[in-house]
């Protein structure tokens, strides 16, 4: 029996229902039942839909559910498509997605009413419905539906404790600032339907494969206006600046949206429109040098963030570069691959925050935190494989997909970014275990009543950190590089039918085949700038308690308060957009429509009075001036018809 | 019965109303209550009596419907004519979905003179059903003018402090447009007359006149443009609409926002474009800029308000901004999506300004600054409130989407592009202020003591909101339901227009240098292929 | 042309005379009364216009239209000074430059 692919987003959809129309009447337990029974039972129906086709033939399944819109000349239809890239997202969407809502039972049960925690289901149920349509879409529009969807969500439920206005502000600023990145996908879609006619994806894909010279010219734009919805969403440098802020949401939030299903939605329309993107190598190029810068400029700030979700959201930041700067170059699989690996570490990193937060009854600053290893025994462990996996060593997931990526941008023969993608990976692995140092070893820095209250966290919350981390242990394995064998990179060949070839003339497409010496020294020195950043991190602050940095930090102080200040880049657009926007909104109401449009249609009214009030002594009341007025205007009559009649 | 109504549906829709307000007037004045709940019941009646409009639709067809003709006053030439096609079909639902809406709400909030602010409700609701129905042009003037005097009252009698000038306001300005209207209307019969002897005011005979100069149909043109501009309302021409909706009580800010001014564009589509297809058409570019200006304006000083509604009354004139720009455009797409737009405009912003004044009604005051924090003393309000709002800004799922991404990929494939993205910016403007004005009003801390104690919405109200929200997931989720009845008769617009062009001018395109040339119209979208 | 031995232009002389002493009257007097009376007097001078060319060209319906005047102006006389009386018992005055309620 197969499920029908609708159902797979259908059920978190009724989940929200339920949740939100009669949570708040029939508590919690009801919630609970029904907002993560609602995803477990969407993860069965995906892996059950999925397994069959694991062996990579019989895609793509297209299931064509109705007509949509149809106007003038056009027209598109509600249809969803499992490829082996729509499966492999939907794969871990689900699951994941399903471990973060038993993580979220514990994490939500005490502190929120029944109406809140019916709220937070429901939201996060929503989430996923449009999360999995993004991903299951068959076209362009309904792609952008789920899109703008997740967007609703992540507006939502950044600002699930509305009371706080910094958590207010924070949605909104997500939200305004997706919708920057949706101006430019939304200009990308028009320009696609007016290059190719239609906007399904087969139709799109094969019409630019089968013609790539006539089509090439014009896809650098289209191409472009895409990526920016994509920098929108996956948070690339400047548009940014929402995801940290972002931190102001629960936890689970942060682990789910913001590390790995929704910013990942930018790769993966990226990876979707590959044929495009690889007919316009300039548009590659911008993604590339985004990716790799944002990746950089995103590892550089998060060394001095001494929030630890900030740490991680800017870690995030730097990851999604990697998986951009995987996609510029053509690594397409890397990049996916590192989506997939990042979805499985991130999330157990901030979960394990989730639950430390959670023992320190609210606490973030990790200042204050210290010598919670003994305390928080799984946590402590799950966080650490998951850091290690982070950081690239190597048999854990990251390092297989990290290497993967850094192995394309050689390939390429890109010195510059490869430079970029080797130095971030030593910071990466510095400000993970220095997060790992100050959180877990050393003597406790918090309140005495913390450090009595500290306890590990319940098994719904303990247990999807288990196997978030096991995951990110083994995860690796599916993506073996070719030194390995060459069937070894199963990935690779699971996601092959979605990289069709495609030459421009002239130009054939970059073999990637490296020798393979060539690929043990590149994995070994990745390896060796891991270990370096590691051992670094290990000595400056679980060895010497962070008087290094300190001082490194005091003999630049100047550069040290930039950093901190993540670079000043929301003050910067402040000044260069929020204010300027504010004083032209300002501006238009008081002066021109105000003062002008009003001003010159009151005179006008004004004028009017005016002439009446001038006119009106001619009314003098006395009926011989009228008598007058009668006998001037008949002498004057007269005069015009007799006078003008008689020349 | 049966056969009445078979027979002359559309003179029954119009006629109701007023029937129930002539029924009014019997009743005594201290029975308030009563008088309300008659025209309520009446306007459900008459909504009630429209779906057989929406079920009987032929798909097929591109010209009118359920047409009745009958002499009026032959000696003039002017003839009861009424019919409807796709474009008006939707518009006539929207004023008899929003006339009972609007009644809901105001059962339990308008007290004062009650049974005359049912009459005029009604009144209105004839003038408005008759506009959207009449086929000759006398007779539509007739309605158009019946509108203006009970809006007027509306928002003078039961408005609030600053509504006799904004009635003036409103009445002035809207009387303006008609008169230059009225002037044009005259001078076209006149032609007639001279041109094929007799008098007729019938659209169908007037669209086959042909014109001495340019000069002349663009003077008329602009005497009918100007009029339409005014009620939609275009920059620079949109300033009674802040007043008046304002001070306007809820009920008429519903049914002035939800349906009066899209009878400006629908006159465009109606009369403007089908009698002067060559001014039309020329000056086609001008309107879109106008439009384009209006998108961004609107939504700059939107955000800047301080009240409410106010603020609410802006993000309509970015709106219609909008669906001008798709008028202006001239595609097929855009045009279905600029009518399809104008529905979810009404829908959406009729459960803005009911929503907000749920929250006046019991407050007292519409000033931001005086809320905050509100969402967890009014969740449902919320709710509706936060649906409304993504209805508003174009979230997919929702009704706005589809009509502003038909309006921009129409735009996007016309002469025009610059237009569209100009007016996609109305995206991340739109998100910019109705969000800054969610989170002042519902989110953030509460501070004020009084807001804790705000009543929940009422169940009259949820009933009214809910009546709007309905259509706005159903457009949003089946929207070709809507667009299978506006595509023949969009077509049906475009094509008698160009080719009514081709056979007045028959001199070579290239004299028309602004606008779109006839064989572009059609072959604009067919190259895409 | 003689009328009964009167010459037309004498009688038009005098009817033209009797009017404008009329119009002078109804500009110039104050008192209501006054002007009432010149205006009677300008519509016997049209009278008398309009008899002697009725008499000259042998015209019966002219010497009918007069009396049709005469009939006429009585009702407007009773009329006139009725409103006349009203207005003197509210003013307590009949000079007409001190009776201007219709001021600004």
């Amino acid at each position: 029996m197969t499920v029908a692919l609708g159902i797979i987003p259908a059920l978190p959809l009724a989940g929200f229902l339920l949740c939100i129309l009669l949570g708040p009447r029939l508590g919690k337990s009801f919630v609970t039942a029904a907002g993560v029974g609602s995803v477990g039972l969407a993860t069965v129906a995906a892996w059950t839909r999925l397994i069959p086709y694991l062996a990579g033939t019989g895609m793509p399944v297209v299931e064509r559910i109705a007509p949509w819109i149809s106007a003038g000349s056009f027209s598109v239809d509600l249809s969803l498509r499992l490829d082996p890239l729509s499966g492999l997202m939907v794969s871990f969407v689900t699951f994941v997605g399903f471990l973060i809502h038993v993580y979220s039972i514990g994490y939500m049960r005490h502190d929120e009413t029944d109406a809140g925690y019916a709220r937070f289901f429901a939201y996060m149920n929503l989430f996923l419905f449009a999360m999995l349509t993004l991903v299951l879409a068959n076209n362009f529009l309904l792609m952008f539906v789920g899109w703008e969807g997740v967007g609703l969500c992540s507006y939502l439920l950044i600002g699930y404790y509305y009371e706080k206005d910094f958590a207010a502000a924070a949605g909104k600023k997500a939200f305004v600032v997706n919708r920057i990145g949706d101006f430019g996908f939304l200009l990308g879609i028009f320009a696609v339907f007016s290059l190719f006619g239609t906007l399904d994806f087969d139709g799109v894909f094969t019409r630019a494969a089968a013609e790539p010279t006539r089509f090439a010219p014009g896809l650098t734009v289209v191409c472009l206006l895409l990526f920016l919805g994509a920098m929108g969403k996956s948070a690339q440098v400047p548009l940014h600046v929402w995801l940290p802020d972002a931190m102001a949401g629960p936890t689970p939030v942060s682990a789910l949206i913001h590390a790995a299903t929704m910013v990942t939605a930018g790769v993966y329309m990226v990876t979707r429109c590959n044929v495009l993107f690889r007919l316009a190598p300039q548009a590659m190029f911008v993604v590339a040098v985004i990716g790799g810068v944002t990746a950089v400029f995103a590892a550089i700030i998060a060394i001095a963030q001494t929030d630890i979700k900030r740490v991680l959201a800017y870690s995030t930041v730097s990851q999604l570069g990697y998986m951009f700067l995987a996609c510029g170059v053509g690594a397409y699989v890397a990049g996916m691959f590192h989506v997939l690996t990042h979805a499985f570490f991130k999330a157990c990193l901030f979960l394990g925050s989730g639950a430390v937060i959670h023992a320190l009854g609210g606490e973030q600053d990790v200042r204050r935190m210290g010598g919670l290893a003994p305390r928080l025994p799984v946590t402590y462990r799950t966080f650490l494989v998951a850091t290690l996996a982070l950081s690239g060593i190597p048999p854990l997931a990251g390092f297989f997909s990290k290497d993967a990526i850094l192995t394309g941008v050689f390939a390429v023969h890109r010195p510059i970014l490869f430079a970029i993608g080797l130095f971030t990976a030593g910071l990466t692995a510095f400000y993970m275990f220095r997060l790992v140092s100050l959180t877990f070893y050393g003597e406790p820095r918090m309140t005495p009543e913390q450090v009595n209250h500290v306890h590990e966290a319940p098994p719904t919350m303990t247990l999807p950190l288990v196997v978030l981390a096991f995951l990110s242990m083994v995860g690796g394995f599916l993506g073996l590089p070719e030194v390995f064998g060459e069937r070894a990179n199963r990935i690779a060949a699971f996601l092959a039918p979605v990289l069709p070839p495609v030459f421009l003339p002239g130009r054939a497409e970059a073999g990637h085949a490296l020798p393979p010496s060539t690929e043990w020294l590149l994995m070994g020195v990745s390896v060796a700038v891991a270990v370096g950043g590691l051992l670094l991190a290990w000595k400056w602050y679980a060895k010497e308690g962070g008087r290094p940095a300190a001082k490194l930090a005091a003999s630049f102080p100047a550069v040290y308060a930039l950093v901190v200040d993540k670079f000043r880049i929301d003050e910067l657009y402040a000044v260069l957009f929020v204010r300027p926007f504010e004083w032209l909104a300002r501006m238009l109401w008081k002066v021109v429509d105000v003062l002008l449009i009003d001003g010159v249609l009151n005179a006008g009214a004004f004028l009017v009075e005016l002439t009446g009030d001038a006119l009106r002594f001619l009314q003098t009341g006395n009926v011989r001036n009228y008598a007058l007025t009668f006998l001037l205007g008949v002498v004057a009559l007269v005069l015009i018809v007799f006078g003008f009649g008689g020349m | 019965m049966r056969a009445l109504l078979d027979a002359r549906l559309l003179t029954v829709l119009v006629f109701l109303p007023s029937a129930a307000a002539a029924l009014l007037l019997l009743f005594p004045e201290r029975r308030a209550r009563e008088a309300k709940i008659l025209a309520l019941a009446a306007s459900v009646l008459e909504f009630a009596l429209s779906i057989p409009l929406w079920t009987r639709f032929d798909l097929a067809s591109g010209t009118f419907q359920f047409v009745e003709k009958a002499n009026w006053i032959p000696a003039l030439g002017i003839t009861y004519a009424v019919g409807i096609d796709g474009v008006s079909l939707l518009l006539v639902l929207l004023t008899t979905l929003l006339t009972p809406v609007s009644l809901l709400y105001s059962l339990n909030h308008v007290e004062k003179s009650a049974r005359a602010f049912s009459i005029s409700f009604l009144v209105l609701e004839t003038g408005v059903v008759g506009t959207l129905v009449a086929l000759d042009l006398a007779l539509f003037y007739v309605f158009w003018e019946v509108m203006l005097v009970p809006m007027y009252f509306i928002i003078g009698i039961w408005g609030g402090a600053r509504r006799i000038y904004a009635a003036m306001k409103f009445f002035l300005f809207t009387m303006a447009g008609s008169l230059l209207m009225f002037l044009a209307i005259l001078y076209l019969a006149i032609r007639y007359r001279s041109q094929f002897g007799g008098w007729s005011f019938l659209l169908s005979d007037l669209a086959r006149l042909t014109y001495p100069t340019m000069a002349v149909q663009t003077v008329l043109f602009l005497a009918f443009a100007v009029a339409f501009a005014i009620k939609v309302p275009v920059f620079p021409l949109h300033t009674w609409l802040p007043d008046a909706h304002t001070e306007a009580p809820t009920a008429g800010s519903i049914i002035l926002a939800g349906v009066l001014l899209k009878l400006g564009v629908y006159g465009y589509l109606r009369f403007a474009l089908p009698l002067f297809p060559d001014a039309a058409l020329r000056y086609a570019p001008w309107v879109g800029v106008l439009g384009v200006i209006g998108v961004v304006y609107g939504a700059f000083v939107a955000y800047a308000q301080k009240d409410m509604k106010r603020l609410v009354a802006y993000s309509s004139v970015s709106h219609l901004g909008l669906v001008v720009i798709g008028v202006a455009a001239f595609t097929g797409v855009a045009m279905t999506g600029s009518v399809l737009q104008m529905v979810n405009h009404g829908l959406s912003t009729g459960a803005l300004f009911l929503l907000v004044g749920v929250l006046y009604e019991r407050s007292h005051t519409r000033e931001i600054a005086h809320f905050g924090g509100i969402a967890g003393v009014v969740p449902v309000t919320t709710a509706l409130f936060l649906v409304a709002t993504f209805s508003s800004i174009g979230l997919p799922g929702l009704n706005g989407f589809v009509g502003e991404f038909l309006i921009l990929l129409g735009t996007w494939t016309s002469n025009h592009r610059g237009w569209a993205v100009a007016a996609a910016t109305g995206v991340i403007l739109s998100a910019i202020y109705m969000l800054s004005l969610v989170q002042r009003v519902f989110w953030n801390p509460l501070t004020r003591e009084e807001n804790r104690r705000l009543p929940e919405i009422r169940a009259s109200e949820l009933v009214a909101a809910a009546a709007l929200v309905v259509p706005m997931v159903w457009i949003g989720v089946r929207p070709n339901d809507f667009l299978d009845r506006l595509r023949p008769s969009i077509e049906e617009i475009r094509r008698s227009a160009a080719t009514r062009k081709a056979a007045a001018n028959p001199s070579p395109p290239s004299r028309v240098t602004r606008g779109i040339s006839p064989t572009q119209v059609f072959t604009r979208e067919e190259t895409v292929r | 042309m003689i009328t009964g031995g009167i010459p037309l232009s004498d009688v038009l002389l005098a009817s033209g005379a009797l009017f404008v002493i009329g119009l002078v009257g109804a500009l110039l007097r104050r008192n209501a009364i006054s002007i009432f009376l010149s205006i009677e007097l300008m519509m016997n001078a049209a009278n008398l216009t309009v008899l002697g060319y009725a008499a000259a060209l042998h015209n019966l319906e002219g010497q009918v239209v007069v009396f049709l005047v005469i009939a006429i102006a009585a009702a407007e006389a009773a009329v006139g000074l009725a409103i006349f009386v009203a207005l003197f018992q509210h003013t307590e005055t009949i000079d007409v430059n001190r009776i201007n309620l219709l001021k600004w």
